[in-house]
């Protein structure tokens, strides 16, 4: 008997081993046209992961403080070993992970996964968006140079915008009236602690889910294959899909070297509070759409704020967003085609604005 | 009687609502009679004697109180011309151009009057006009100087804080240079009239004017204002070391400021001229058609070698401190971070700066120094630039490694999927 047998043999005696890793092997990927779409989820996984291994290994250099955070992040990028790497890739991996995130959520939604009995999975997906989203704003701070810092003045003044809790709710989480030391202890507290915590629990959730429930075939395939099950076709997850799904981590893991080596990522100035905010200052990327809505919406719509109007209308879109599965019909002959067209105009809407906010001047 | 008794009160409280809108309508008709009975002809008279309501109104003296009478007397509540324009009522009609100054003193030579205008307004204008130039030909008996009001303005006056005064630093030139710069009007007084042209060409001109910055001298700055007169050849350092104090220090210890004495050459208006003044190069230590030395001095002489050491010692710094301004440019558009080697750049500009500024001692010892010290900031950075490309390089060699270990592992597992699949 081979030394692995014999380990997976003691370790099956203890753990039940076999016995865990069972319903992965009965477990099954269904195979069409579209199939590699099912991808996206792990790949954001897997960035969640290098995410939580970088950050830890930048939490041995950072230092959270309006006089050492800067300099901090400069020696990691200057001084210490593969430090500029570490940070390098901490950064992009951030950025690819909201990415595929927004492509996973589309996904499921062309593909109408979140159906009965899958309504958990939406939500816990959508909430897990939102945590992710809450990584890149509170991370953003971190480094304490200029842009983050007016950035994050004017994300946290969009907030103060809801009524009745906007202001408290801003007060809490700049850790006073302004942006200051005491936003970026906070920011590092949401972001090592708060953020972690709840999106690994979620995870679990997530992903207990999908193992529960198994992978949803799209529902015309689905009515295809009810009325023909011969024309089924699957594919085992372990190791046929999980062994394809280590191939797309490997090229994330190539593209996310390649941009840290060619493009590492920019340390920028030092915030100074008391000069005036740069002309032009963005948001990043994945809140343009939302910051380019409001700067379009008029100061006064009838007799309510414009930004107030928009802040309520986000909110009302993201709790619509959530229930999304709730609109939808649970059998897959009767599929709701106007949230299809809501996903269509959803996703052209946020790439669009995201386009125009990044050329606006 | 009840309902006479209602009559009468009806009747009473009409009576003094009338008589309430009568007070009004008097008072809406009062309010817009003016006290100032003058403006109400001269604001109708053509453009000598025309003075309208709406430019009395955008004088600082008609802000602060003061009326027509201040100055030309008279008697401005009455309607009647024979009376307010009566000598009887001490109107002084048009002030005599002698006089000018005078009048304008009279309130602004008294510390006491002006204080409760303004306390920190100076009051010794007519004491430094007195010295002046323009002061002294006017009590010669030449009345085409300029006295008070032809730099002012008058019945329009602003504080010279305002943009829109003719004696706002950025509009100061344009006023002197309405006399100065015609020729016509200049005649007979053996002065160049091309100061303002020149001026406009200047270093300082573009500060001013174009940059905006305030601080810029302009021909108040340099021949003094009220008191203006040439700085004469021998104080000409004294009024440019106002702002170019180092430059001025250096000066003082060379030996070029005794060999200008001696010759009654005019300080620092011998190499940089005075109202043209162009932006300083090295290129005035060379031998081209911009240099100065030459001017004076013969080439092969000592120091015709000196100028040449200073002019290659610069030009040394200059393009060391480029060299590394480019490394790191392309070490920074690479995404390195060497931003303390840039600051390191900002330190050895300074260094180049002070080396010119020390040129004025013309010594070469100290000259060196100063260029030596930012060769050897400059030789850090660069240093720094070259280091962070090779960290570059690297970066991208370990790259292209991991690239071909991963491409090795997905060929791998791509082979491995297929031999379990088939």
């Amino acid at each position: 008997m081979s030394p692995l047998r014999n380990v997976r043999g003691w370790l099956d005696e203890r753990l039940g081993w076999e016995g865990l890793i069972a319903p992965l092997r009965k477990k099954t990927v269904p195979l069409h046209g579209l199939s590699y779409w099912y991808f996206l989820g792990g790949i954001t996984l897997f960035l969640f992961v290098i995410q939580v291994l970088t950050g830890i290994l930048l939490l041995l250099y950072y230092r959270p403080g309006a006089n050492e955070a800067f300099e901090s992040v400069q020696y990691i990028m200057t001084q210490v070993q593969f430090g500029w790497l570490i940070r390098s890739i901490h950064s992009w991996s951030a950025n690819l992970m909201i990415f595929t995130a927004f492509a996973h959520m589309f996904s499921v939604l062309f593909l109408k996964a979140y159906r009965k009995p899958r309504e958990l999975t939406w939500v816990s997906g959508v909430i897990l968006l939102f945590l992710v989203m809450g990584f890149g704003f509170s991370g953003y701070l971190l480094p304490w140079n200029t842009l983050a810092f007016f950035a994050t003045k004017v994300g946290t003044e969009i907030t103060g915008q809801v009524p009745v809790i906007g202001k408290p709710l801003m007060i809490f989480l700049r850790g006073g009236e302004d942006v200051t030391a005491a936003t970026l202890s906070r920011f590092f507290g949401f972001h090592v602690a708060v953020l972690p915590g709840l999106t690994t629990l979620l995870i679990l959730l997530h992903v207990l889910l999908v193992q529960r429930l198994g992978i949803s075939i799209p529902p015309k395939l689905e009515v295809q294959w009810t009325a023909n099950p011969s024309e089924k076709r699957e594919m085992k997850f372990f190791p046929n899909f999980l062994l394809r799904e280590l191939m797309a981590w490997y090229v994330a893991l190539g593209v996310l070297g390649a941009l840290a080596a060619l493009f590492p990522w920019n340390l920028g100035v030092k915030a100074d509070p008391f000069v005036s905010a740069p002309a032009g200052i963005k948001p990043e990327w994945y809140f343009l759409f939302m910051f380019q809505t409001l700067k379009l919406i008029p100061p006064k719509v009838w007799f309510i704020d414009g930004e107030v109007l928009g802040v309520l209308v986000f909110g009302l879109v993201g709790l619509l967003w959530l229930l999304l599965p709730f609109f939808e019909s649970d059998h897959p002959s009767r599929t709701k085609r106007w949230i299809t067209g809501v996903a269509v105009f959803a996703l052209a809407y946020v790439a669009g604005m995201s386009v125009y906010g990044y050329l606006a001047k | 009687m009840a309902i006479l008794r209602n009559k009468h009160r009806r009747f009473s409280a009409a009576r003094y609502v009338g008589l309430a809108g009568i007070v009004v309508l008097a008072a809406c008709l009062g309010y817009g009679q003016t006290t100032n009975s003058c403006l109400d002809c001269h604001s109708a008279l053509p453009d000598l004697l025309g003075v309208s309501q709406e430019k009395f109104s955008q004088d600082i003296h008609a802000q602060k109180g003061l009326t027509c009478a201040s100055c030309h007397g008279g008697d401005p509540t009455s309607d009647d011309p024979d009376k307010a324009m009566s000598r009887k009522a001490g109107w002084k009609g048009k002030i005599d151009r002698k006089q000018i100054p005078q009048l304008c003193g009279s309130c602004h030579s008294d510390p006491t009057y002006i204080r409760q205008f303004n306390p920190s307004l100076r009051t010794d204008q007519l004491d430094q006009y007195h010295t002046s130039v323009h002061g002294k030909r006017l009590a010669a008996g030449d009345t085409k100087v300029a006295v008070c009001t032809d730099c002012h303005s008058v019945h329009d006056l602003r504080a010279p804080s305002d943009p829109r005064s003719t004696v706002n630093p950025v509009n100061v030139a344009n006023t002197c240079s309405r006399c100065h710069s015609d020729a016509d009007y200049m005649k007979g007084y053996s002065i160049p009239t091309d100061q303002f042209a020149k001026y406009s060409t200047s270093v300082h001109h573009e500060a001013l004017a174009v940059r905006g910055d305030l601080s810029a001298p302009t021909c108040t700055t340099c021949h003094g204002n009220h008191g203006a007169a040439p700085p004469g050849v021998d104080k000409v350092q004294n009024v440019c070391s106002n702002c170019h104090a180092f430059q001025a220090q250096m000066y003082e210890k060379s030996s070029h400021k005794k060999a200008f004495e001696s010759a009654s050459l005019p300080g620092c208006v011998v190499c940089h001229s005075n109202h043209g003044i162009s932006h300083p190069t090295d290129a005035k230590l060379g031998t081209g058609p911009d240099a100065v030395c030459m001017q004076c001095h013969s080439p092969g002489d000592a120091c015709d070698q000196a100028r040449a050491g200073f002019q290659s010692g610069l030009s040394r710094l200059d393009e060391a401190i480029k060299s590394a301004d480019q490394v790191l440019g392309v070490a920074e558009s690479s995404g390195m971070e060497v931003s303390e080697a840039r600051l390191g750049q900002d330190q050895a500009r300074d260094s180049l700066t002070k080396a010119r500024v020390t040129i004025h001692s013309f010594r070469k010892d100290l000259v060196d120094q100063d260029i030596q010290a930012g060769l050897k900031i400059t030789a850090k950075n660069l240093e720094a630039g070259k280091k962070a490309m090779v960290e570059r390089n690297h970066r991208r060699v370990g790259l292209g490694m991991s690239l071909i270990a991963i491409g090795i592992v997905l060929a791998g597992l791509w082979l491995y999927i297929k031999k379990t699949e088939s």
